[in-house]
């Protein structure tokens, strides 16, 4: 069954040195106050694993937490690049940063691969690109009934996945719904999993279309009201765009961002929580 | 009442911008299934489905299928798609479900770099992919979008550091760094049909694969297309004029324009 803990007591027991974390949200969902805990946890050499690394990954690399990135589109969505990400590859700050690169359906398929127990996924993908040359997990492999050459891509299965989701019940029964990712995949295919999310409800009322994970299947929920900011929950709260605006001014320069992780991660009130 | 009127080509002033949406907007057909992306393919496709293509189905990588957005998205993920989507489904389904088995007609690509034979790179600028000048975002769907879709469009400014006569990474491919890759490859989909830029149109040469110039947008010269391209560019015997945006489809796309990041105009 899963524990509730406070989110920095969970940060502190799940997320170790040196583990593979994916805290997974597609643009809707992101576990954001999970990202700022291991932050201000000062998790280091952390391999990061996410299909779509924006602001919190930015972050958490700036922070100097990883080590190495697995992923398949990493940009600050409907506003441009990265400058943390691009300083940490382009110029090794603050440590040098490892890539393993994918496509999105390759990277959905590992963590397929990865939930369902298989060593490894079959798609038809990566067909005449250079990506291939590059990336160790991505190979092919011939179907035993046809012979047709197929991809193939390693299983994903992280230490900790982290993801946040609109409401859990008391015993620790997860809900989510709208735009879910592959978020239900990083759960089953992490060792261990935390799930923060915006409130706690002492029944999970009817939510057509919604996915829901089983207490037993999670490690620990956390209750974080908010916890997606500046990213949204649908029907909790909006995408507060301005922030993802912003972003690419404070991540451009490196004396902005330490300012930045100063006032908004380690000062000690924020920290209480 | 203004059908008449509001189709012929439009008197006032338009932006190359704008006349690039136009085209792309009038490439996609009604009723066919088209795979989106955010930015001007976001703002073509809904713009078809204002005007001649109410019936055009529209999927977003986020795992919405059908959607018909009140307003533009900001992103892939916003709220306003899910809202108003036939199905919503998670991500590996949108791809191995939906786009794998080659359910989707059109896909619409970009990039920083396309060459002359429609490969894309997304990924590094620079030889050295371990050392680039430049870091680009990656992949994303684009990969699986270039070879399972029916067909794809490029959609690109025109420039002679985007339009390159070999790329350094293959993000996706078009025909291949020799033009015949694609053939030898036997992908499912056809690959790029079209790439609509700021200055005109390209399209794949019917022999050789090699994008040669069709079609230009109004008032613009062969010469300005060759200098914004970074290879000898062909130009067609038969070379087209676009028609400008007519009157309805300006106004639709800028009163589409001024709706991104309104919350909930519908």
């Amino acid at each position: 069954m899963a524990r509730i803990l406070q989110l920095d007591t969970a940060v502190a027991e799940l997320v170790n040195d040196g583990d593979t974390v994916a805290l997974e949200g597609f643009t809707h969902l992101i576990p954001m106050a999970a990202g700022h805990e291991i932050i201000r946890a000062g998790r280091r050499d952390l391999t990061l694993c996410r299909m779509t690394p924006d602001v919190v990954y930015d972050q958490l690399i700036g922070a100097g937490c990883a080590r190495k990135l697995v992923f398949s589109w990493g940009g600050n969505p409907g506003v441009g690049s990265l400058h943390r990400f691009r300083d940490a590859i382009q110029h090794s700050w603050p440590v040098p940063l490892e890539i393993e690169e994918h496509s999105h359906a390759g990277m959905a398929n590992r963590y397929v691969a990865g939930a369902s127990g298989l060593p490894f996924a079959v798609l038809r993908g990566y067909a005449g690109t250079d990506l291939p040359e590059h990336t160790d997990t991505i190979s092919t492999v011939r179907c035993p009934f046809t012979g047709e050459e197929l991809a193939a891509v390693a299983a994903l299965n992280p230490d900790v996945g982290i993801i946040h989701a609109q409401r859990a019940d008391r015993a620790g029964n997860v809900q989510f719904w709208g735009i879910t990712g592959v978020q239900k995949e990083t759960v089953l295919a992490s060792a261990r999993s935390l799930v923060t999310v915006e409130e706690m409800v002492d029944e999970l009322p009817e939510q057509p279309g919604a996915v829901v994970l089983p207490s037993w299947a999670v490690t620990a929920v956390a209750e974080v009201p908010g916890g997606a900011h500046p990213s949204y929950a649908q029907g909790y709260s909006e995408r507060d765009n301005a922030y993802y605006q912003d972003w690419d001014a404070i991540s451009r320069d490196r004396d902005r961002f330490r300012e930045w992780l100063d006032s908004e991660i380690h000062e000690p009130e924020r920290s209480a929580r | 009442m203004t059908g008449e009127l509001s189709e012929t080509p439009t008197t006032s002033e338009f932006t190359s911008d704008e006349m690039m949406t136009v085209a792309a907007s009038r490439s996609l057909h009604d009723e066919s299934v088209c795979f989106v992306g955010i930015g001007l393919p976001s703002t073509a496709a809904n713009l078809a489905r204002r005007t001649h293509a109410p019936e055009l189905v529209l999927i977003y990588e986020s795992g919405t299928l059908g959607t018909k957005p009140r307003r533009l998205p900001l992103s892939i993920g916003d709220g306003v798609l899910a809202e108003t989507a036939d199905s919503v489904v998670g991500v590996p389904e949108i791809f191995n479900y939906w786009l794998q088995p080659g359910r989707v007609d059109v896909g619409f690509l970009g990039g920083a770099q396309v060459d002359r034979y429609g490969n894309i790179n997304t990924t590094v600028i620079g030889d050295d992919y371990e050392d680039p000048k430049v870091r680009l975002p990656g992949a994303g769907g684009a990969p699986e979008i270039a070879t399972s879709c029916g067909e794809v469009l490029i959609v690109m400014r025109h420039s002679p550091r985007a339009f390159v006569p070999d790329v350094d990474f293959i993000t996706s491919v078009g025909y291949g760094r020799d033009g015949a890759a694609r053939a030898r490859l036997g992908l499912p989909g056809r690959g790029p049909v079209k790439v609509i830029t700021d200055l005109g149109v390209l399209r794949p040469d019917e022999g050789t694969n090699e994008l040669t110039l069709t079609g230009l947008a109004p008032g613009v010269e062969v010469e300005q297309v060759r200098a914004a391209t970074g290879w000898p560019l062909r130009v067609a015997e038969e070379l087209g004029v676009q028609q400008p945006p007519t009157d309805r489809e300006l106004r639709i796309l800028r009163e589409l324009k001024a709706t991104v990041g309104n919350g909930e105009s519908s």
